[in-house]
């Protein structure tokens, strides 16, 4: 196994020029996430409008592959509507619990598509899942709020 | 005498193996799990093979030649650790032992010398391992119990300063690790005993990382219960041991109900066995016991002092490589002074889980994360750490390429050299 397969380029860049980093005053929702079995954790603030992803913003401490996710995650989101949000959030989990079968749909995952690595690696799995996972729940309390 | 470690290496068939596309292991992570020579493997194979009945049970060779294995394996831990062979109880890990222990002393009874009232005292170290931490917790959580702890110092030592206020008059039990599984810290333990005696308190030993790594003599300590795991130890999975003075396990109400432990049962009454018995409920991890003595016969014949003075040795080598590096923090004592062979540190601009991973790719096995001390990890400042650890089969060569290995993340991940 390569380790540049895991560690591409976009994640690296991500890690070290995060995207939407640092909480907005205002949200919807904060919502706070760890992963216990290393200490990784992160902070989401998620803002909707008519159903339309208006604000994700977050703040973490943790490794590469979690808050180089937490970035692409939050790039990727914004402006897209909760449906299609949905169908995004479904590709990434997919394609993590693809064990290194899969290479990502461009089309929906964008930049997302460079963690297609992650998944052979089972212990860097939950690492690339801590802002989605973050923003599921994030998303979920909304709805609850709304219906 | 210095170890052969060329022929230690082939009694462990795990070196045999490679990694990550025929890389050669090098495996700096005993002290989460220690690997298995083949005397372990086969005594354990062995028991399977040859002995397998239920100890304690049944007039027939078989579980005669098992019950022999068993209580074998028992007297070799009391010879291990200089005890009485009635004051080893075997337990499924040093966590069950740590827990038996906790919930035996919750439910004795007015009266019993164990007894817990709200308002007593309860002394643990901001060092502590989750199993010998939480435990506690919660126990002085169900009893009223207060919680108090030893503070942990900024060379990764314990501040004993307040020793004589937060050891009281009220303090009942003081527990605490022998040897620090994030810091590699050996605690100065005479002090501290001295004090929890003199108030009338027992003191409770997690040697999880002492046992395997240098002599440990119950007798010589001054302490009242000990706690390890076989596997840390070379032995299995499967089996720990709780040491307890033989008058104190005799006063100390029982844990697990069941098979074996009891004495007379009627429908509505029982008494129990004398201890050990009484705190080994059940058919208990036969081979696994088995496995264990043989762990510690393995040990005792290279010599636990010839061990210790080994990973001493190679601590000294990674402590010194470690501070050659720029940027690199190491946790706890740098001074070989009271310390074993565990080193935690953390390289400025990569996270423990992405330098654990480059290692990785490099065959270099070592742990990375909060070490299960949570508590310890938030005085630190840090969210985790990577932590080398080391023991009998580990060479100079596998000290070089770790630090070689740190490096190399260093450029690999693009931070400051
Ligand atoms: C100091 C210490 N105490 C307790 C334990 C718990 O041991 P086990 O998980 O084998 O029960 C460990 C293991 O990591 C340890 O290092």
């Amino acid at each position: 196994m390569n380790l540049d397969h895991l560690y591409q380029e976009v994640i690296l860049d991500h890690y070290k020029h995060p995207q939407n980093k640092g909480l907005s005053v205002a949200k919807d929702v904060q919502v706070h996430h760890l992963n216990p079995s290393c200490g990784d954790e992160l902070t989401l603030n998620l803002s909707m409008i008519e159903g339309i992803v208006s604000a994700v913003t977050w703040e973490g401490v943790g490794c590469s592959i979690s808050m180089a996710s937490a970035s692409v995650m939050s790039g990727l989101l914004l402006g897209k509507s909760t449906d299609q949000a949905q169908i995004i959030f479904d590709s990434f989990l997919t394609l993590m619990q693809s064990k290194g079968t899969q290479s990502g749909d461009e089309e929906v995952l964008e930049d997302a598509v460079a963690f297609s690595g992650v998944s052979k690696y089972p212990a860097r799995i939950k690492c690339a899942l801590l802002a989605w996972m973050a923003y599921k729940d994030a998303a979920l309390q909304i709805a609850n709020r709304t219906a | 005498m210095t170890l052969n470690i060329s022929a230690i290496k082939k009694d462990f068939p795990i070196f045999e193996r490679s990694i990550r596309d025929g890389r050669k292991l090098i495996y700096l992570d005993s002290g989460a799990t220690s690997q298995k020579p083949n005397v372990v493997i086969d005594a354990e194979g062995d028991f399977y093979r040859f002995r397998n009945a239920a100890v304690h049970r049944g007039a027939h060779q078989l579980a005669e030649e098992a019950t022999d294995a068993y209580e074998g394996a028992r007297a070799i831990v009391a010879h291990f650790l200089h005890a009485d062979v009635d004051e080893i109880v075997f337990t499924k890990s040093a966590t069950e032992s740590l827990n038996l222990l906790c919930y035996a002393i919750g439910s004795a009874p007015l009266g019993n010398i164990f007894h817990l009232q709200a308002g007593d005292r309860i002394v643990v170290t901001e060092m502590e391992h989750h199993a010998n931490l939480v435990p506690w917790q919660q126990l002085a959580k169900r009893t009223g119990c207060e919680l108090v702890w030893f503070d942990v110092d900024s060379n990764g030592r314990l501040d004993l300063s307040n020793i004589d206020s937060l050891i009281n008059d009220r303090t009942k039990i003081v527990a605490l690790t022998h040897q620090s599984n994030v810091l590699g810290t050996i605690n100065p333990l005479s002090e501290i005993s001295k004090r929890t005696h003199e108030v009338g308190g027992l003191l409770v030993l997690d040697a999880c990382q002492s046992v395997p790594h240098m002599a440990v003599d119950v007798t010589g300590l001054d302490i009242d219960f000990l706690a390890f795991s076989g596997h840390k130890a070379l032995g299995p999975t499967g089996v720990g041991v709780l040491w307890g003075r033989s008058e104190l396990l005799g006063q100390l109400p029982p844990f697990l109900f069941g098979g074996s432990m009891i004495e007379t049962v009627t429908m509505t009454d029982s008494t129990w066995a004398p201890a050990p018995r009484k705190f080994e409920a059940g058919v208990p991890n036969m081979a696994q016991a088995v496995g264990l003595g043989a762990a510690l016969q393995y040990l005792t014949k290279i010599g636990l002092d010839n061990i210790h003075e080994h990973e001493i040795s190679l601590t000294g080598d990674l402590i010194a490589g470690l501070q050659d590096i720029s940027h690199l923090k190491i946790f706890g004592p740098t001074d070989l002074h009271s310390r074993g062979g565990v080193v935690s540190f953390a390289v400025d601009g990569i996270h423990p889980h992405d330098l654990g991973q480059y290692l990785d790719s490099q065959g270099i096995a070592v742990r990375t994360g909060h070490h299960c001390a949570w508590p310890l990890n938030r005085k630190l400042g840090v969210a985790a750490t990577t932590r080398a650890s080391v023991y009998l089969y580990n060479e100079k060569s596998d000290i070089d390429a770790l630090i070689n290995g740190v490096i190399a993340a260093k450029n690999y991940f693009g931070v400051k050299a």
